[in-house]
């Protein structure tokens, strides 16, 4: 093992150690102190666009503002967070961003649950003295599961970097200059042209409601949901994910940075292929074969006639006539007991699953 | 087998940090997208590939060395390479000597395996085979990672045993980030194997030949087993084709659309008698059932799902049943009961403690415990925190063993009738029979036909358009699909994905199975393909 050097620094008067090579933002999160970020994503290399981490610190007689995400904290720092210069330009860093994004917290879909509401809030922040009515809306785009608003785009980036740096995708980047900035696909191209794979990573990292799940728009505020923590029910890697449930209905799939193995990230399975939960073609009702045609039964009728027929076999041809499938889909506790209805109810050792398709 | 165990040696959080990964009959960024994220995150950290595939997926395009194998010749290319590991000294001596046994076997069967000869088979240049013999055994960290690939084949098992051997050889294995590993393609296909869903065996690979096996199971289920290994599921399909097989209970599956020669399934169920079907859907086998059971879906039951690494994973009930909807295993015990021996369990949660209860890997796993985070088995007890990569320091079986595997052919190859070599798979966005993908919007949205991938060269001799609907035939049947002409798949091959049922490739793939595992050879069989007019 290669033992990584510790170094010490003083972040708001607390000495604190940690490994070389650690950001500020890092090191201060280490020992609770929290400093705001909204570009920033454990997932992404430092970007430091947004220049919300500013914290002040100490070099000689004066200080300076640097931005604490992408700072390497060196032994010896002295570190504030919470100083009156660094509230102080915090704020005018938010005027700034809310200078160019739509004052319709009422109506978004974010609200609740936007890291820059969050903000606002906690800093006070009600009007922006350099406001003007932002461009751009809605983008009109086919595809019916992302839905981008430019117009409340802060251009922290974090769309663009997670479809570079993780998935590696490369379908959307900056687009034109000044306040005309946005974000999107390669000549506004419709996303299903582009090599977007509709996984939805941007729209998982997006710290307000510039993307957003466009199936969920509309059905509900963020704390209505109850989230409900479950394995996904694809592929075999087992990604921790939320269904989001309002009503008796799964409105939305989320995931959260930190979740093992996946780490907040989703496929496009994973994240936007739930509809069949509610699908109107799912079986609602037990249904026995009659003269060639499914007839609708009751519990007590389909599973007295299963009962009855297996029985039956059982007893005319033997136990080994009887074969029970069981699914890799199915959870092991459904397994566990195929496998034991097989062999304790049955009698037969003729079970079997799908590991090999 | 080789090792004594058959699940991923190593986690997914490990393979960041690997240095080489050898990926072979794989394509991560699609069957796995998320383990393909940790490998684009080692990709970027300077990791380097070495990709066996017929089909230039994405991590061909990135690779150090690109082998783009005819399917069906793994066995050569693997056994060139551990010529090659072996005439150039790169074997790790030390760990042959204390960890293995077999390897003067292998080393007389190899010496004649040499990269020119294996050249010829898998069309792959010699020197491109002894550089990945090279790089993969120079590495500090090398990984090797595969799936259906090299499984589904008549000679899976050799393949399977043929890769171990160039881990054994190089003692690549049991350490972090490196290993070999398969990874699994469904939620729960390990979970299944693990819960004893096989013909021979209790969960927690407990045979039955074990007779302390057979009286514990006997005491604490309170029955008599039958000893005697059962029937695997195509074992079933040939006996249900001859009309001697009676009745069949399937739960959560669509042979029909999964089952290689998809008119052999279909003869096969109609042969019987009686058949139960529990499903979500009206599946393809649905509609020739008896009885179908409706069951929830994964968001309306509790449980647990065990993930490629042996993770042990819980999955919540999200909303109430759908319908007159009711769980598999409340179904599974109401029928028990009914039909004489009783199954009650207030939840899952008691489920499981009887699987922990009777299977010592599982022992130290409970629902209080992974209520947060899965753990990885073996976990032997409530103080044991799991276990991150197998085989450190001791293989499940003690040494590591090499084995000498000559190549087999395919039950079918490409002939004069049928020229091109078919080979099958899975998409990113869609999932196997298509069942719940072919159900969600976004999914569809971007793709929902069915393709047939034909390299530029072939295209061109069958003056074929990219986007051209043909039909592709075997001695088995025929189907539809356009085609997409790229230089994606090797000259020769043709690849057409699973989850069409409207073009169900299963019409077309043959019914003949791995001698040991009896998986089926969806990896090869002979085609071909014409003009619709």
């Amino acid at each position: 093992m290669v033992m990584v050097p510790k170094i010490k620094l003083n972040v708001d008067g607390k000495i604190v150690e940690v490994n070389k090579g650690k950001t500020i933002l890092q090191a201060a999160s280490s020992i609770g102190i929290r400093i705001p970020t909204l570009c920033h994503d454990p997932r992404l290399e430092p970007f430091a666009a947004c220049r919300v981490c500013m914290v002040e610190i100490e070099r000689g007689k004066t200080t300076a503002l640097i931005t604490s995400c992408n700072t390497e904290a060196t032994d010896g720092m002295v570190i504030r967070t919470d100083s009156e210069k660094v509230l102080k330009t915090r704020k005018m860093v938010l005027e700034l961003i809310l200078s160019d994004h739509p004052r319709d917290c009422m109506t978004c879909e974010k609200c609740g649950s936007c890291t820059l509401q969050d903000l606002a809030y906690a800093y006070g922040v009600r009007e922006s003295r350099f406001f003007e009515e932002p461009d751009g809306g809605v983008v009109e785009d086919s595809n019916p599961v992302i839905q981008q608003d430019t117009s409340k785009c802060i251009l922290c980036g974090r769309c663009v970097r997670i479809c570079d740096e993780v998935q590696q995708d490369y379908a959307i980047d900056f687009k034109n200059r000044g306040f005309d900035t946005e974000t999107g696909t390669p000549f506004d191209k419709q996303r299903r042209e582009t090599t977007c794979v509709l996984c939805g990573q941007c729209v998982s990292t997006c710290p307000v409601g510039s993307l957003v799940e466009k199936q969920a728009v509309g059905k509900g505020r963020e704390w209505e949901f109850k989230q409900v923590k479950t394995t996904c029910a694809y592929c075999g890697v087992g990604c921790t994910m939320y269904l989001n449930v309002k009503g008796n209905r799964v409105v939305k799939v989320t995931s959260k940075v930190g979740s093992i193995p996946n780490d907040g990230n989703l496929c496009v399975k994973g994240r936007f292929g739930y509809d069949f939960i509610h699908h109107p073609d799912r079986l609602k009702h037990p249904l026995i074969k009659k003269n060639g045609k499914f007839e609708e039964a009751t519990w007590d009728e389909a599973l007295s006639l299963v009962a009855s027929k297996l029985g039956g076999i059982k007893t005319k041809y033997g136990h080994d006539n009887i074969g029970v499938f069981s699914s890799s889909r199915c959870t092991n506790e459904d397994n566990y007991l195929a496998m034991k209805f097989a062999r304790a109810t049955i009698g037969t050792n003729n079970v079997d699953q799908c590991a090999r398709t | 087998m080789s090792f004594g165990s058959g699940s991923m040696t190593n986690s997914i959080g490990e393979i960041k940090d690997c240095k080489l990964i050898f990926l072979i009959g794989g394509n991560p960024t699609e069957a796995h997208p998320i383990v393909g994220l940790e490998m684009k995150k080692a990709l970027r950290k300077g990791c380097t590939f070495i990709v066996a595939d017929p089909r230039r997926i994405w991590f061909a395009q990135h690779a150090k060395l690109y082998l783009p194998v005819k399917p069906g010749t793994d066995n050569w290319l693997l056994n060139a390479i551990a010529h090659v590991i072996i005439a150039e000294g790169l074997e790790n001596k030390e760990f042959i000597k204390t960890r293995t046994e077999g390897f003067e076997e292998l080393k007389a069967f190899v010496k004649d395996i040499t990269p020119e000869k294996a050249s010829e088979f898998t069309g792959i240049p010699a020197e491109d085979i002894r550089q990945a013999a090279r790089l993969y055994a120079k590495s500090e960290k090398s990984a090797l990672f595969y799936t259906l690939g090299i499984t589904e084949h008549t000679c899976g098992t050799d393949n399977v045993r043929t890769i171990a051997n160039l881990a054994l050889l190089t003692g690549h294995i049991g350490k972090p980030s490196t290993g070999v590993n398969p990874i699994r393609g469904q939620n729960n296909v390990q979970g299944a194997t693990d819960m004893g869903c096989l013909p021979d065996r209790m969960h927690g690979y407990q045979y039955l030949s074990d007779a302390a096996v057979v009286e514990k199971f006997e005491k604490a289920w309170g029955v008599k087993l039958t000893k005697t290994p059962g029937a695997t599921s195509p074992t079933m399909f040939e006996r249900m084709n001859k009309g001697k097989f009676k009745a069949l209970y399937v739960i959560g599956e669509d042979p029909v659309m999964s089952e290689p020669n998809q008119e052999y399934t279909i003869r096969g169920l109609k042969n019987l008698e009686f058949l139960v079907v529990q499903d979500i859907f009206m599946s393809e086998t649905a509609k020739y059932a008896d009885v179908i059971l409706p069951a929830t879906s994964f968001a309306e039951k509790d449980g647990t799902f065990t993930n490629t690494e042996r993770r042990v994973q819980r999955v919540r009930k999200a909303i109430s049943p759908i319908g007159n909807t009711k769980p598999d295993w409340q179904i599974i015990c109401e029928l028990s009961t009914r039909m004489g021996y009783k199954m009650d369990y207030p939840s899952p949660k008691e489920v499981w403690d009887e699987i922990a209860s009777l299977a010592p890997m599982f022992a130290g796993i409970n629902y209080a415990r992974i209520e947060s985070n899965g753990i990885q088995w073996p976990c032997l007890d409530t103080k044991h925190p799991g276990t991150k990569f197998l085989h450190e320091g001791k293989f499940t079986r003690g040494l590591g063993k090499f084995f000498v595997l000559p190549y087999r052919a395919p039950a079918e190859s490409p002939d004069k009738e049928y020229p091109l070599l078919l080979s099958t798979g899975r998409t990113l966005y869609h999932y196997n029979a298509g069942t719940m993908t072919r159900r969600s919007a976004g999914i569809i949205h971007k793709t929902n036909e069915c393709f047939v991938e034909v390299n530029e060269e072939d295209a061109k001799e069958l003056g074929i358009f990219d986007g051209e609907m043909v039909r592709v035939a075997t001695r088995r049947g025929e189907i539809t699909a356009h085609a997409e002409v790229s230089e994606k798949v090797k000259k020769g091959v043709i690849w057409i994905p699973m989850h069409f049922v409207e073009a169900a490739v299963n019409k077309l793939t043959k019914d003949a199975y791995d001698n040991i595992t009896q998986t089926a050879e969806y990896k090869v069989c002979g085609a071909k393909i014409e003009k619709l007019n």
